[in-house]
């Protein structure tokens, strides 16, 4: 791990002086986030008896809210992102970092501030738009069809996903239901599905960690390569390593809040302290 | 863009000196031309982009379609078989116990046909409002992960039940059939009635998933509505004859009753298939009213949706 640690530094340092000559260049600001706040409503969260009397009860007496419970995810962040920055965002389980995401993909409707992107960033996922009732084979070209590509580029990139996917391998397991397959098949498939789309402003929420040693290996090239083409990356992980490898910059988010804002060794740094407690 | 794009990373911890200094997130953002993050576009551009969606509208509502009886064993038989079992429901029930047959054009032996074209219609709308409602809300997750006009989901909906609807009327050829309605040339005019009726439901699911989206507990309330609406509209008796003969209501309420968007798809649909339901036995500007139901409902529902376009997801 020490070694590890010491190639990472070493890597961070190569970088820096490479930046001196890019500052040069321009700037060119990929995603700002101004005075950033989320929060979420939640029925039926709501403190006290969930009974049908206390429901009742609280109708009569108007009170505001009823059954519906805030939760402030993201409060008042603000940070510039620019264009070939790998970012990585850290912090406790619940800390916001999934939900920050969300916001700058313009998924979640901001309560105050503002999000500023170039194009449109989005997130590396399409679980939610598969059903498994559906075979693999249909899976593929719905999930493609969610993520905005067109019906000829899935056409192009079916056998790719197949073949990445490595669910074929035992046998012809791509036209069978994915309720059938085990969980690590369906990761898979999903993690292949979601990773054949080029993005301008990727990012990956955790990703990396799916299906078996041959597997991860394979996703984490695959990270890279889409890394390369994408403009700016944002990477949520709970793997210190992956963020130092990946990353050259790291917002650390504590309880909804930017507690630091920093290069990866810096920011790291602090955080190991602070988590070691 | 430039060689930045190659250089990988760049240096954050000391910001370098740049004429970007002192300018406000705002300002940075229109100096480069960033938009805000997941705000409404302007309605040609929101149906442009619906309209690149159109693949995954319809794959999504076949992907629906299969998956809702897979796990049966009579598979998607279930598709043909749920509809015909409510009108046997429903045959037995109004036919059968309440004399419904009276009144019906072209005399009591056209009521089963009258009553299955009946059910069938008027579930299309049924379903398509049902799921409308849980369109956006039932699928919180989708739309917290991926980046597409919400609009596709309701419209999406509105497919599937057209496909189920389209199974349906294979029954409904075979019944007709049955009872010697054979096939004549008003049989086409079903494509321009199920066209209007489809852009009807479409607005109405559109005017539900956005008031769904805000309050799910419609959705609970929903089948009491319909249900109401479904007795309004004479899916089971003729609307004319029982409103006018049996309780002798004004004039008005007559036609007020017939005019609504439901009665006035099965009163054309029935009109289209039925031999002995003459163009007497339609409601006056029967065909007028179901293009302006379809144009009015249609068209509002779809800008009233587009209207909150960007809070769609809060949950």
């Amino acid at each position: 791990m020490a070694v590890a640690e010491k190639s990472a530094a070493a890597a961070s340092a190569d970088k820096d002086t490479e930046d001196a000559e890019a500052v040069s260049a321009e700037r060119r600001p990929t995603v700002i986030a101004d005075g950033l706040h989320i929060v979420y409503r939640v029925n039926g969260g709501a403190r006290g008896r969930g009974s049908a009397t206390a429901a009742l009860n609280r109708i009569i007496r108007r009170k505001p809210g009823g059954n519906v419970r805030e939760v402030h995810a993201v409060k008042g962040v603000s940070f510039t992102a620019y264009r070939g920055e790998a970012i990585g965002l850290i912090g406790s389980n619940g800390s916001g970092k999934s939900t920050l995401l969300r916001a700058i993909a313009g998924l979640l409707p901001a309560e105050r501030g503002r999000v500023y992107t170039d194009g449109q960033p989005s997130l590396l996922g399409v679980n939610a738009a598969l059903m498994n009732d559906l075979t693999g084979e249909r899976n593929v070209i719905l999930g493609g069809l969610a993520m905005g590509m067109s019906k000829t580029q899935i056409q192009e990139r079916y056998q790719g996903i197949v073949d990445f996917s490595g669910i074929n391998d035992k046998g012809d397991f791509i036209s069978l239901p994915m309720r059938t397959y085990s969980s690590g098949m369906a990761a898979r498939l999903r993690f292949s599905i979601a990773a054949a789309k080029d993005h301008d402003v990727l990012m990956i929420d955790e990703a990396l960690a799916t299906g078996d040693k041959k597997f991860q290996k394979r996703s984490e090239a695959r990270i890279r390569e889409l890394r390369k083409e994408a403009g700016t990356v944002f990477l949520v992980s709970h793997n210190n390593k992956s963020i130092r490898d990946t990353c050259d910059r790291v917002l650390w988010l504590e309880s909804g809040e930017l507690r630091m804002d920093g290069p990866t060794e810096d920011v790291m740094k602090a955080y190991e302290e602070f988590t070691r407690k | 863009m430039s060689e930045t794009t190659h250089g990988g990373a760049i240096a954050t911890g000391e910001p370098p000196r740049s004429p970007d200094d002192g300018l406000s997130p705002a300002e940075l953002a229109a100096k480069y031309g960033l938009t805000v993050s997941g705000a409404r576009p302007s309605l040609t551009e929101y149906v442009r982009q619906l309209w690149a969606r159109r693949h995954f509208i319809l794959a999504f509502s076949r992907a629906k379609l299969m998956a809702q009886y897979s796990q049966a064993k009579l598979g998607q038989l279930w598709q043909v078989a749920t509809p015909l079992l409510n009108a046997a429901v429903y045959f037995f029930v109004f036919g059968v116990l309440l004399g419904g047959r009276e009144g019906v054009p072209g005399g009591k032996g056209n009521y089963v046909p009258f009553l299955v074209t009946g059910v069938f219609v008027f579930t299309f709308t049924q379903t398509s409002v049902m799921s409308g409602v849980r369109s956006i809300s039932g699928n919180l997750g989708l739309v917290r992960a991926l980046h597409f006009p919400r609009a596709s989901l309701p419209i999406s909906f509105s497919l599937q039940q057209l496909q189920q609807l389209l199974y349906s009327m294979i029954v409904l050829g075979a019944i007709l059939l049955g009872f010697g309605h054979y096939p004549k040339w008003t049989w086409l005019l079903v494509v321009p009635i199920l066209a209007l009726q489809l852009v009807f439901n479409t607005g109405l699911a559109m005017v539900m998933a956005r008031l769904g989206s805000k309050t799910p507990d419609l959705a609970q309330l929903m089948p009491f509505v319909m249900r109401t609406w479904m007795y309004a509209s004479g899916v089971m008796f003729s609307l004319e004859y029982m409103i006018r003969e049996r309780t002798s209501a004004p004039e008005w309420l007559v036609l007020a009753a017939q005019a609504n968007p439901a009665a006035v798809y099965m009163d054309l649909m029935r009109f289209a298939l039925i031999d002995g339901y003459t163009p007497a036995d339609l409601m006056p500007y029967a065909w007028a009213l179901a293009a302006g139901w379809a144009v009015v409902i249609g068209v509002g529902g779809f800008v009233y949706f587009w209207k909150a376009e960007e809070r769609y997801g809060r949950g």
